[in-house]
């Protein structure tokens, strides 16, 4: 074995720690319990939900599509991370250009109409998913869950777990922006 | 105070391990003696130091000073005086403390007991250790400071994750942290060889009793783990192939490949460089373990907190120390000249093939454990790497690693005779065939790869007593005689016996729970009767039962012949979680593993496995673990026996 290759089969451990530094660089502060979804990029799903009382209008496909960014927040009265976000929401539905819906998931609509009675309702709209087919359809992988919905309809962006103020301005706000120009 | 005082204690060692990583180097290489003794008393200092540091924040959870960030976070004054002791290390400022305690430690160690040393190699080794105490009592101290305080105090602590106060918490962790720091030895002696730029056949005994320790430490560790995670966690497993179990089994795997690779330095002065580099990789692998568990890059159910900023730290720490010392591996490895000779199959032979099969091993699993990470970072989809992977990998390389133990022993050094070596085992062999046969005949179903497991364990166990009744002279002393030798044997030889017979053991009691074992999942009502494996259980109910900082939902099974087995499902109230305390009927051909979950319609969810021999696992494990310490008790590499060398090398011939 001549002294040159005998080096290089001397630096190749370093060389492999090297470049496992570079992945483990690059997914430092990363969460690695982050979830794709499926749904990025495509329209959403084709769904009607009734409201949370009879002559409260309720959320379709349709109203994603009207030409404006949409936010789609799925909630519900019995979970605890969705009161702790719900300031963020509040925040949130002030956002000019910015229309901030709910998804009622496998709630009853008189526990989450009490649950906005109590902490104030930030939704422009919202749909009772009381069987949760529609959140199946949706990809919801537990609650509470935002995405980003495009003017024409295109599910753009998800979060997974409770909102909070580096998501929304880290990740959704420059998102929406986006869309917006 | 007493808080100030340890936050104190700490920044004053991480000052006398600059000058430990400083001032005997220099003094090394430019031969000045007293800048080279300085090494010993501050190493020493430097443990006395992080020791009071550790005693202040033990006596901060004792005491339940909930003006520490980190007491408070981790404890609760109602937590059994065990647990707050134990809590100290069940979270990331503190088990950083632990880590930093059993590093300087085993430094202090090396100072008062590395007489047998010389002087230079001494002072570089130490210095080394210093540096690796710098960026760890750095990282502490910057990052991530155990006496934080926090104004106002609290009244109470946020308690201790309920799945940690438990025993098993307790002892294993400072086992493994024992193991992972006790192999920067090797790591120090290897940078410190490296620097020297020689490797004599005396490093190896130097790096050996040092090694055997950490790796003892480690075993026992891991298998202390894997039997806490199978009575805590409720599922009756023992390994689940986990990022923090792989970051503990790899380690261990490069060290007993080190163990093996030290014996051909010491017996036949070759395979240097591959040994040095073994020592770097070990201990780097344990570094990569600390940085897995506390970076947040993989997610795993043992995680700390994740914090990129600690993150970062522990990887420019992991790259200096790793990358530093691979440099240096790098430059002066080539230059290392290779010893003695020998032939494919010999002695010599056979453990080169143990160190390839470990080594590739150790590899499959970091492969595994990093492919999740690696395939995000390139931007592929996201996956997790689990048993499946394992078994296809994993597994196979065990399958000649175990034959490889069997006959490797069996041949001499420098040139052997595979024939010979397989005549003396044919019968062993035969004989674990048609154990396996025996097997497959007495059972229903028997699964290939248990079977298998069984066969090899069978031959393994087989050939070690093969191999200890020739050193014994069994054939020609007959058993009084033999007798007389087995006691006076070399400790070395014995513990090598006692390690590989243990690993028979364990794979047994693998192949057996794995293969064997009998679940019945269902919802019990009172009165209910469940036959599994030969035992008749009867759920007689639920009852609540106060604990102390828990309420406890406790079954009642009566069990015909063995009395009542009580499962708890434990609600506790700070953090408010619900853990599962399996009640486990223990005997050496099985256990009887009951589980209480919810009230479900009529009844409650009961889980009930039958594992057979799956005590044999952590059996093995001691067994392995005891190996190691007796092999440690040889007088050749008793820590601290004078210089002999001259003994050391007129030994009988084995």
């Amino acid at each position: 074995m001549n002294g040159k290759y005998r080096f290089m089969l001397a630096a190749l451990p370093l060389a492999v720690v090297i470049g496992l530094s570079g992945f483990f660089y690059d997914r430092l502060g990363k969460d690695p319990g982050e979830l794709p979804s499926a749904l990025i990029g495509k329209p959403v799903p084709d769904f009607t939900l009734p409201g949370l009382d009879e002559g409260t209008p309720g959320l379709a496909s349709a109203d994603l599509r009207a030409g404006t960014v949409t936010v789609v927040n799925v909630f519900a009265s019995w979970c605890a991370p969705c009161r702790i976000e719900h300031p963020m929401l509040s925040a949130l539905a002030k956002v000019p250009k910015i229309r901030l819906v709910g998804l009622a998931y496998k709630d009853k609509p008189e526990a989450t109409r009490a649950f906005l009675g109590e902490l104030g309702n930030p939704y422009a709209l919202i749909g009772a998913d009381v069987t949760g087919r529609v959140a199946i359809d949706w990809g919801v992988y537990g609650v509470p869950e935002t995405y980003l919905v495009s003017p024409a309809g295109e599910i753009v962006w998800k979060h997974v777990g409770p909102l909070d103020e580096a998501v929304i301005r880290g990740e959704l706000l420059p998102r929406a922006e986006k869309l917006l120009k | 105070m007493i808080a100030e005082l340890g936050h104190f204690a700490l920044i004053l060692a991480f000052v006398v391990a600059l000058v430990q990583g400083i001032v005997p180097m220099a003094g090394a290489a430019r031969g000045h003696g007293p800048s080279m003794k300085l090494a010993d008393t501050a190493a020493v200092l430097q443990f006395l130091l992080v020791a009071g540091a550790f005693a202040a924040l033990v006596h901060a959870y004792v005491t339940s000073d909930f003006s520490l960030v980190n007491v408070y976070g981790n404890s609760h004054s109602l937590k059994p005086m065990l647990y707050k002791v134990t809590g100290v290390w069940g979270n990331h400022e503190g088990s950083l403390l632990l880590w930093a305690l059993m590093l300087t430690l085993f430094g202090a160690m090396v100072a008062l007991f590395g007489r047998n040393l010389p002087d230079g190699f001494r002072a570089r080794a130490l210095a080394v250790q210093g540096l690796v105490g710098v960026g760890f009592l750095a990282f502490m101290i910057f990052t991530s400071n155990p006496f934080a305080r926090i104004d106002p105090a609290p009244l109470e602590g946020n308690g201790l994750n309920p799945i940690l106060q438990d025993p098993g918490l307790a002892f294993h962790p400072p086992f493994l942290y024992a193991g992972y720091v006790g192999i920067s030895i090797a790591f120090s002696f290897a940078v410190a060889a490296l620097i020297e730029g020689r490797v004599p056949p005396s490093w190896a005994r130097w790096v050996r009793p040092w090694t055997l320790a950490a790796w003892s430490a480690l075993t026992i560790g891991i298998s202390g783990g894997s039997y806490w995670a199978y009575y805590e966690l409720g599922w009756g497993g023992f390994w689940f192939w986990d990022p923090v179990e792989n970051a503990s089994l790899m380690p261990w795997l490069a060290a007993t490949a080190l163990l093996h690779s030290a014996i051909v330095v010491e017996k036949r002065d070759t395979l240097k460089s591959w040994t040095i580099l073994l020592a770097i990789l070990a201990f780097s692998l344990s570094l990569l373990g600390t940085f897995l568990v506390r970076s947040g890059v993989l997610t795993s159910v043992h995680a700390f907190a994740s914090d990129p900023t600690r993150g970062f730290f522990i990887l420019i720490f992991l790259l200096a120390v790793t990358g530093g010392a691979l440099t240096l591996y790098a430059i002066r490895a080539p230059a290392l000249k290779a010893g003695g000779l020998f032939q494919t199959v010999s002695r010599e032979s056979s453990l080169v093939l143990n160190n390839l099969l470990l080594a590739t091993a150790t590899a499959t699993v970091l492969l595994g454990t990093l492919y999740p990470l690696i395939l995000d970072v390139l931007g592929g989809a996201k996956v997790s790497v689990g048993p499946p992977y394992y078994n296809a990998t994993f597994m196979p390389i065990m399958v000649p690693l175990i034959l490889a133990l069997g006959i490797g022993p069996l041949l001499p050094w420098k040139r052997g005779s595979l024939l010979t070596a397989l005549a003396k085992v044919k019968l062993v062999a035969a004989l674990a065939v048609l154990g396996g046969i025996a097997i497959v005949l007495a059972t229903t179903d028997a699964p290939v790869l248990a079977v298998l497991g069984f066969v090899l364990a069978f031959f393994l166990g087989g050939a070690v007593l093969v191999e200890l009744a020739q050193r014994v002279q069994l054939a020609k002393l007959g058993p009084m005689g033999a007798f007389r030798r087995l006691v006076t044997l070399p400790r070395g030889a014995m513990g090598m016996s006692l390690a590989h017979f243990g690993m028979a053991v364990s794979v047994i009691g693998i192949a057996a729970a794995t293969g064997f074992s009998q679940e019945h999942l269902g919802v019990m009502k009172a009165g209910d009767t469940v036959e599994i494996a030969g035992y008749s259980l009867t759920f007689q109910g639920v009852e609540d039962v106060p604990g102390p900082n828990y309420t406890a939902t406790r079954g009642r099974f009566e069990v015909e012949g063995v009395g009542t087995l009580s499962p708890e499902t434990r609600k506790f109230r700070a953090p408010p979680m619900e853990t599962t305390e399996a009640a486990i009927h223990s005997t050496p051909i099985g256990d009887l593993y009951v589980v209480v979950g919810e009230k479900t319609g009529p009844g409650y969810a009961t889980r009930i496995y039958w594992k057979p021999f799956v005590m044999w696992i952590w059996a093995g494990g001691i067994m392995m673990a005891f190996g190691g310490l007796v092999s440690l008790s040889d007088r050749r590499l008793r820590v601290g026996a004078p210089v002999r060398r001259a003994a050391a090398q007129a030994q009988p011939a084995e």
